[in-house]
């Protein structure tokens, strides 16, 4: 997995095993979408210029909703979509906040897989106290994170 | 593991940090304390389902991996976020990027399961 990480935007990609238009229908088809992230979406199909929304399905995090705009979507290449990162109280609003954009991009690898990048952008303009706000609700991410790095580190 | 895949290099005291997170009891500390201010142990044993000495322990070891401080409020202690550690928007926007490549892990583990289950 690549990182790089500078103070408005944050990139990562990772190569998988599979066709390309396995890893589209993972991400266009919001059901298979939910499941990987974590998200119970009640709407059936990302479409440019239309609402997603949906809930946070993680464990402890079930009051939180997911509500992004999509961008754009390009059959197997590209699914873009405006939020506030990360999922959302109901308590808080958000309109005054500029979102950022999340845009997923596929490509062929040379072993016949698939690499998926992530570029999450726009975060100059938000806040900081608003930044650290989705870390602190998603600390669901550190949890498997955390796991992981103390498996390997051995604790 | 592909050949882009990149391992952090070794780092012992950010081990111990994710060591000293890696505890539900311990992160959800952590949560409570990164919405700010100071909360004293009664405070945050009744935001958790474990004992004041259970939740005097974890402060220990929170302690001695530098996330948390505590602050003399009177003759009360207070327990606060120590800010260096996890506070800044670079770190949040670290914290943003392992969730993203937590959420790729689970994609990748997903697509990578063989036929299509879902119907």
């Amino acid at each position: 997995m690549n990182a790089s990480t500078g103070t408005d935007r944050i990139e990562r990609s990772i190569d998988m095993k599979a066709p390309r238009a396995r890893v589209w229908r993972a991400l266009a088809d919001t059901g298979e979408f939910g499941r990987w992230f974590g998200v119970s979406l009640a709407t059936p199909a990302f479409v440019p210029g239309e609402w997603v929304r949906g809930h946070i399905t993680h464990p402890g995090y079930e009051h939180l909703q997911f509500e992004a705009r999509v961008h754009r979507v390009e059959a197997e290449r590209l699914l873009s979509f405006h939020w506030h990162p990360y999922g959302i109280d109901p308590e808080v609003d958000y309109t005054q906040e500029e979102p950022t954009l999340v845009t997923f991009t596929l490509e062929d690898t040379a072993d016949g897989g698939t690499r998926l990048r992530v570029v999450e952008s726009g975060f100059d303009k938000v806040p900081a106290a608003r930044r650290e706000e989705a870390f602190r609700m998603n600390s669901q991410g550190w949890d498997a994170q955390v796991g992981n790095i103390a498996r390997h580190v051995g604790v | 593991m592909s050949a882009s895949r990149k391992t952090p290099a070794p780092d012992a005291r950010l081990a111990e940090v994710f060591a000293a997170l890696g505890d539900p009891v311990r992160l959800r500390l952590v949560t409570l304390l990164c919405a700010g201010g100071l909360l004293s142990i009664a405070q945050l044993t009744s935001a958790t389902s474990i004992s004041r000495q259970g939740v005097t322990k974890h402060l220990a070891v929170l302690l001695d991996a530098g996330l948390v401080r505590d602050v003399k409020l009177g003759r009360e202690r207070r327990w606060q976020l120590a800010p260096e550690r996890i506070d800044d928007a670079r770190r949040s926007l670290d914290a943003i990027g392992r969730q993203w490549e937590a959420a790729l892990g689970r994609l990748k583990e997903f697509v990578e399961a063989g036929p299509d289950l879902s119907g």
